[in-house]
């Protein structure tokens, strides 16, 4: 099998309004490696409703997207306050975004849902005080 | 029917229009921009009234027609030139959200 393909993203904390970034450039590459345009827009949303959660909630964050010949992975790791409770922030609707971001069109509680929505495997890793590692993968056979 | 048709048998203001020949399928209107990833379908015109940067970045991705600003929002002060960087259609209809889709509809 052939080496896994690798992009990594260094997502900016400070500025709300450049978040996206990452996952716009993920879907350039994406296209060039001719990955089909259905998973090309999964794995997309699916980062950059992570990269807005890093940009809200952690101060930023890394992310990295590994492109096998089975998977597209994509890995978002912060040193943010993390999740209290995931089953919580997993339901559609329940948010803990302040006023400023709602008033943006975020916060509405759907980012871990979509994220989970669009891909077919997704692991959330979480300590409190300490920082959240998100696992997602679409695949591609 | 084609961005730019649009914008000329509807009289829209175009703020971008980088990728204007690209065929319209149907309307999807929203603001809260998870959403408008999650339901709007690729080749939708997307109306919305939300002006802010992320827009151009959820288009993208949602890889929506255009976006098509009701209500005579004007996009904030970079989203246009951003917009026409990313390939993104960006235009601003006079009229409210439901009659622009039903304009759009007629069209189509």
């Amino acid at each position: 099998m052939s080496e896994a393909l690798s992009f990594r993203f260094h997502v900016d904390g400070d500025d709300f309004t450049s978040a996206g970034q990452a996952s716009v450039q993920v879907k350039k590459d994406l296209r060039r490696l001719g990955v089909p345009a259905e998973i090309i827009r999964r794995v997309s949303i699916a980062m950059y409703e992570g990269e807005i959660n890093m940009v809200i909630h952690a101060g930023g964050g890394e992310a990295e997207v590994r492109v096998t010949e089975e998977a597209i992975e994509i890995i978002l790791s912060d040193n943010g306050p993390g999740i209290a409770d995931i089953e919580k922030a997993m339901q559609a609707g329940y948010s803990t975004a302040p006023d400023t971001i709602r008033s943006l069109g975020f916060g509405a509680g759907m980012g871990l849902p979509n994220m989970k929505r669009y891909t077919d495997y997704m692991d959330i890793q979480s300590t409190v005080g300490m920082g959240t590692t998100i696992t997602m993968k679409v695949n591609l056979a | 029917m084609t961005v730019k048709e649009l914008a000329e048998k509807f009289n829209l203001t175009v703020h971008a229009l980088p990728d204007g020949d690209r065929e319209i399928t149907g309307v999807y209107i929203g603001d809260l921009l998870s959403w408008v990833m999650g339901r709007a379908g690729a080749d939708q015109a997307w109306i919305t009234i939300m002006s802010n940067r992320n827009i151009v970045a959820v288009a993208t991705l949602a890889d929506t027609a255009c976006i098509l600003l009701a209500e005579g929002v004007v996009p904030d002060e970079g989203v246009a030139s951003l917009a026409a960087e990313k390939g993104v259609n960006l235009l601003t209809s006079e009229q409210g959200a439901y009659e622009t889709a039903l304009a759009i509809s007629r069209l189509l």
